[in-house]
């Protein structure tokens, strides 16, 4: 039962192979067992989880049964859940009960889901490796010496170490993607406003977006039904139509134009990751699809811009951990300033500091035209590059990251080493585009993951893209366990 | 553009960020890697670019000028570090 994916998982629960509580039982299990070694969750929810799975059964008792009912997942701790923990990775919110469900995790119990607990991620999710978790780093379930990525590095490796069928995740710079790619599993981010960030943790609101990690794109589509659509109560959340993201699935791929970003082929690929993005191209041809290359001129310049972007963007949202309404609050404060600087000092990790002081000094008086307005004027050219680029080809193609996981510890004696994790991720999110990662080959052992973007809106397309491709190969069905 | 650590501690008092004066050092040395990163930007010319501050091409909604939300103060100060009364308890300002 722990290979079935949602689709899978649906069609057993239906012909009552197994009960939801049964499959959910079994699952807190192998999470009491695995999850010690590997550190995938912050908070289990043991009995909530089995109280959803028993109603959920009732409900599938009476005929009344979607096709998420009694379907557990995971939520990475990010996403607010009433009167559950929301740590968002954090000392400063260790002690945070939410009050409210985030409008993702309401959409999620409504359609009938269990909760398993809350995924492990980096501090504010600022980080590519799960490196900057108060609760300590995740291990890649493929070698426990390597990360799982980040920030939603939890949610990945428990994805592929099979300690839920599927989870949330958030992606702001590639947090989705990047673990994705690094554990050998399926990630969408979608396109920005597609899903609402109502009771997500900001970090950079312009960027934020929630989506799928799962086994396959057809569960990433089941599951993007469920979280997609307008939300009155998140400004940015488009009032665009939704579709059906499981409709196309099944489309033929003859025809598909996949535009090549050269720039996403120069020095700095690992040869190895290179040579397997390369076969999956082919396999894409093989079904029909033709190769273009094409131009993402300034995607050099992504990391910078996003560096002054995301920080500033981060700077006013983390300002108001301030420990007098919620969260940690320092002992015995001297006065009001030093309530607000030692409950921020001491409940910040250093990286989210770091940030949020290149955040302040780029929008300080004397800077802001400097950092600020020449990223957004970056921004701009970004993504310039990729509607120039969608005028010639349907999606876009390349390496989600230029190498499989490193070794854990490896990239942290210099932040920029880093922030250069997500070269190829990063121009996706400043331009808002929707993104996926799947799997598409393995490099001594460790998976490779494929990237393909999309034009606005254009998620049912991606999905379909990838789930032609997992017809015809069996990469996402490779497990570490 | 160069940082020096006392530039640092202005941004980190702008920030609300109590700074050890053991650690300046070496959090100006990062602070001042990511600039030489950023800086970066300044090789392309961006004079005639208007800029992107994000990508949603619907505008703002309006909405009905009426209350939403119900009173939930007790359920919401449950989470706080101190209260009295229905206020939030911190340090005294005035003497």
């Amino acid at each position: 039962m722990f290979d079935k994916g949602i689709a899978e998982l649906s069609l057993a629960l239906t012909r009552k192979e197994f009960s939801s509580r049964e499959l959910t039982a079994a699952y807190l299990d192998r999470i009491n067992a695995a999850n010690p070694a590997l550190n995938c969750y912050i908070t289990v929810t043991a009995e909530q989880a089995l109280a959803q799975a028993s109603a959920a059964d009732a409900l599938r008792a009476r005929g009344e049964a979607g096709p998420f009912t009694g379907i557990p997942i995971a939520h990475k701790d990010i996403f607010c859940t009433r009167d559950v923990r929301t740590s968002c990775g954090s000392r400063m919110l260790d002690n945070f009960i939410s009050p409210y469900d985030a409008s993702v995790v309401e959409r999620f119990t409504q359609a009938g889901a269990v909760t398993l607990g809350k995924t492990n991620m980096d501090e504010f999710a600022m980080g590519s490796s799960n490196e900057t978790s108060f609760y300590g780093p995740v291990k890649n379930p493929w070698n426990v010496e390597r990360v799982p990525g980040g920030s939603s590095g939890g949610s990945a490796a428990a994805v592929a170490a099979r300690l839920c069928p599927a989870a949330t995740g958030t992606d702001t710079g590639g947090s989705i993607r990047q673990p994705a790619a690094f554990c050998g599993i399926t990630g969408l981010k979608p396109t920005y406003g597609r899903v609402s960030r109502w009771g997500m943790v900001a970090f950079a609101s312009s960027l934020d977006q929630a989506g799928p990690m799962t086994r396959s794109a057809e569960d990433a589509a089941i599951m993007l039904n469920i979280m997609a659509g307008f939300d009155d109560r998140d400004s940015t959340c488009s009032e665009r139509p939704m579709e059906d993201y499981r409709a196309k699935l099944n489309q033929a791929l003859a025809g598909l134009r996949i535009g090549i970003p050269r720039q996403h082929f120069a020095a700095g690929l690992n040869p190895q990751v290179e040579k397997a993005i390369r076969a999956a191209l082919a396999e894409f041809e093989n079904l029909g699809a033709t190769l273009k290359e094409v131009s993402l001129e300034n995607s050099h310049l992504s990391v910078p811009a996003y560096y002054v972007i995301a920080p500033a963007e981060a700077s006013a949202n983390l300002s108001r951990y301030d420990g007098v309404r919620f969260g940690y609050r320092c002992e015995n404060p001297r006065d009001l300033e030093d309530l607000y600087k030692r409950s921020r000092s001491e409940g910040f990790g250093s990286e989210v500091k770091r940030r949020i002081m290149v955040g302040t000094y780029a929008l300080s008086a004397g800077y802001y035209d400097a950092y600020y307005l020449k990223a957004q004027k970056i921004r701009r050219l970004i993504k310039n590059d990729f509607d120039q680029a969608f005028a010639d080809v349907d999606v876009i193609m390349g390496p989600t990251s230029p190498h499989p996981a490193f070794r854990l510890g490896a990239q942290n004696d210099d932040p920029v080493t880093m922030y250069l994790e997500d070269i190829y991720t990063i121009a996706v999110n400043l331009a808002g585009l929707p993104g996926i990662s799947i799997p598409a080959g393995l490099v001594d052992g460790l998976p490779v993951g494929l990237q393909i973007v999309g034009q606005d809106f254009a998620e049912a397309r991606l999905l379909n893209v990838a789930h032609q491709f997992q017809q015809a190969t069996d990469w996402h069905r490779k497990s570490p366990v | 553009m160069s940082i020096e650590t006392s530039d640092v501690e202005k941004i980190a008092h702008l920030a609300r960020l109590h700074l050890e004066p053991s650690q300046s050092a070496a959090v100006t040395a990062s602070i001042a890697n990511i600039l030489a990163l950023i800086d970066t930007m300044q090789e392309v010319a961006t004079d005639a670019v208007p800029p992107l501050a994000h990508t949603s091409t619907e505008g703002q909604r309006l909405r009905a000028d009426v209350v939403t939300e119900v009173n939930d103060r007790d359920h919401l100060q449950q989470i706080a570090p101190s209260t009295e009364n229905g206020l939030y308890l911190v340090p005294r300002v005035i003497e």
